[in-house]
C-alpha cells in the first residue's frame, strides 16, 4: 500500500482513539493541518509512525495535555484586524444600544485576548455595563490563560498599536498594570465576561444571544462541521443578531447563507434576518 | 515510458513558488511571460506585510494574461490560476485539491510560511510537483524543497547571482541539493514549454 494512503488510515484511527478516550472530536477538522499537528507530536516524542503514537496516548495519563497543545489553535492577539473592530463600533454598536442588556458569545476565545478587545470597545461605547459576554473554549488549558489575563509586554506594544488603528479613545495602558514583564488585564475589564468551556463540535447551543463572534475558528473545520457550528449559532442568535466570523472564512455555500444579510463584506459581519 | 532524465512542463499537475524579498519585481517578469493557456494552477508564497491591500492583485492581473488571486478557505485548485496565501495565513493543500487557511504560530518568523505550502503540496502532488524558489533574504523553503525532492517532484532555485537577493535560494540550494539552478529567463523558457530540464 502507498504510504500515504497507509498514513491517512493512521490518522483516522488516531482521531477516533482521540475522540473515545478523550472526547475531543477531530475527526471533521480540515486534515492538512490536523497531519501538521500529528508530525509535530510526531516529532516531539520521537515516534516514526502514527500508529505508534495511539499505544502511547492510550498509557500515557498525562497525554491529554499534549493534545491540547498540539491540537488546540491558541494563536491570538488584541485587536487582530483592527479594521473589523472599527467596523464593530461602526456598524454593530449602535443596534446593540437599543437593547436594555445585551448578550454576546465568543466562540473559540482561545487565551482570550479577543474577548477582552471586545470590552474595551463595548466600555469605550457605554455599553460594557449592560453586557455579559460568554467566552468559550474547549481548551481548559487556554481558558485558564484566558481567566488570568496576563500578557508579556513584548505582546502589549503590537497590541497597542493595533488598539491605536482600531480607533481606540484612551490611552492602551489604562486598560492594563505592567508588573515584571508582564500586563494584567485590569479587572474591571474581567467583571462582565464568564470564561467556560464548551465544544463547538460536540456541545449544544446558546440562547438568546444579541452577537456571536467566532474568528479564524471555521477555517480549521470541513465543510460538514462548518455547516453543523454554523447552524449552531443560527439557533443561539436572536431574530436580528449580528455574526461576526474570520476576515477569510464566509457564509457563502453554506445553509444558513440565506438566513442572513451581509452588513460588512471585507469584515464578515452578518445579520440574522 | 521516460528514457531520458529530462521533463517537460507536460509532466506535471502544479507549481509552487516561494519569493520574499524583491518578489514583486521578479513575479511581474515571470507572469508577463506566461502564456493565457498555462496548463497548471500556480500556488504562492509570498512574504508581505500582514495588512497588505488588495493593489497587488490589480497590478499583478494587469501584466498576466492567467488570473491572479488570492486563494480562499475550501476554494478548488483549478489550472491556469495563480494563488496567493494571504497575508497573516498559512496556505496548505487537501488532497482533494481545495486550499485550506491556518493561523498556526509562525514558522521561520513568517506566516504564510514557504516551507508549509511545499511540504503540504508535496504530499498533495507527489512527483508531479514542480517547486521554484526565487528571490529573497531568509532561508524559509529550503526544508519545503527537500520534502518535494524527496516526494519525486522537480525543484528550481533561481541562480543567486540573478536574483535580487540571494540568501533564500542559497539556502535551498545548500539545503536539498538542487541541480536545477536557472535565471528567471531560463525559469520561464521551461515554463513555456520551450527548454526541458534534467533534475
Amino acid at each position: 500500500m502507498e504510504k500515504s494512503k497507509r498514513e491517512n488510515i493512521e490518522v483516522d484511527i488516531f482521531l477516533e482513539a482521540i475522540f473515545q478516550k478523550y472526547g475531543y472530536d477531530f475527526r471533521n477538522y480540515a486534515k492538512a493541518s490536523i497531519k501538521r499537528r500529528i508530525q509535530n507530536l510526531q516529532k516531539k516524542f520521537d515516534i516514526k509512525k502514527i500508529s505508534d503514537i495511539i499505544p502511547r496516548m492510550l498509557q500515557d495519563r498525562f497525554f491529554s495535555n499534549s493534545i491540547l497543545t498540539e491540537f488546540s489553535i491558541t494563536v491570538t492577539e488584541m485587536f487582530r484586524d483592527p479594521d473589523f473592530y472599527k467596523s464593530v463600533r461602526e456598524n454593530i454598536v449602535p443596534y446593540l444600544d437599543t437593547y436594555p442588556f445585551i448578550k454576546i458569545w465568543h466562540a473559540g476565545c482561545a487565551t482570550g485576548e479577543e474577548a477582552y478587545s471586545l470590552a474595551i470597545i463595548l466600555k469605550e461605547e457605554k455599553l460594557y455595563h449592560k453586557t455579559t459576554i460568554f467566552a468559550t473554549d474547549f481548551n481548559n488549558i487556554a481558558l485558564g490563560k484566558a481567566k488570568k489575563g496576563i500578557y508579556s509586554l513584548d505582546e502589549v506594544k503590537q497590541f497597542t498599536q493595533s488598539y491605536q488603528n482600531a480607533g481606540g479613545k484612551r490611552s492602551f495602558s489604562d486598560y492594563y498594570h505592567a508588573k515584571y514583564n508582564s500586563a494584567i488585564i485590569d479587572n474591571s475589564l474581567k467583571a462582565n465576561i464568564t470564561f467556560a468551556n464548551h465544544n463547538l463540535v460536540t456541545d449544544g447551543d446558546f440562547g438568546e444571544m444579541h452577537l456571536i463572534f467566532c474568528r479564524n475558528v471555521l477555517i480549521y473545520f470541513n465543510k460538514v462541521l462548518q455547516d453543523r457550528v454554523l447552524n449552531l449559532f443560527d439557533s443561539s442568535l436572536i431574530s436580528k443578531g449580528f455574526l461576526a466570523i474570520g476576515s477569510k472564512e464566509s457564509l457563502n455555500f453554506s445553509s444558513i447563507e440565506k438566513k442572513f444579510k451581509v452588513i460588512d463584506r471585507k469584515n464578515k459581519i452578518y445579520r440574522k434576518i | 515510458m521516460k528514457t531520458d532524465n529530462n521533463f517537460n512542463i507536460s509532466d506535471f499537475k502544479a507549481v509552487v513558488i516561494g519569493v520574499s524579498a524583491g518578489g514583486f519585481e521578479t513575479l511581474t517578469k515571470l507572469f508577463s511571460t506566461l502564456p493565457e493557456d498555462f496548463p497548471l494552477p500556480i500556488i504562492i508564497v509570498q512574504h508581505v506585510y500582514k495588512y497588505q491591500s488588495g493593489y497587488l492583485f490589480e497590478h499583478f492581473n494587469k501584466h498576466c494574461a492567467l488570473k491572479v488571486k488570492e486563494a480562499d478557505e475550501k476554494e478548488a485548485v483549478e489550472p491556469g490560476n495563480i494563488y496567493f496565501a494571504p497575508p497573516n495565513y498559512h496556505l496548505l493543500i487537501e488532497e482533494d485539491k481545495t486550499f485550506s487557511l491556518s493561523i498556526d504560530e509562525k514558522v521561520n518568523y513568517s506566516r504564510p510560511s514557504i516551507d508549509i505550502l511545499f511540504k503540504c503540496a508535496a504530499e498533495v502532488y507527489k512527483n508531479q510537483l514542480i517547486g521554484i524558489i526565487l528571490t529573497g533574504a531568509n532561508d524559509d523553503g529550503a526544508e519545503g524543497m527537500c520534502r518535494i525532492k524527496e516526494s519525486g517532484g522537480l525543484i528550481i532555485a533561481q541562480n543567486p547571482n540573478d536574483a535580487e537577493q540571494p540568501f533564500m535560494p542559497k539556502a535551498a540550494i545548500k539545503k536539498a541539493g538542487i541541480d536545477c539552478v536557472l535565471t528567471l529567463n531560463e525559469i520561464s523558457e521551461f515554463l513555456t514549454k520551450q527548454k526541458a530540464v534534467s533534475k
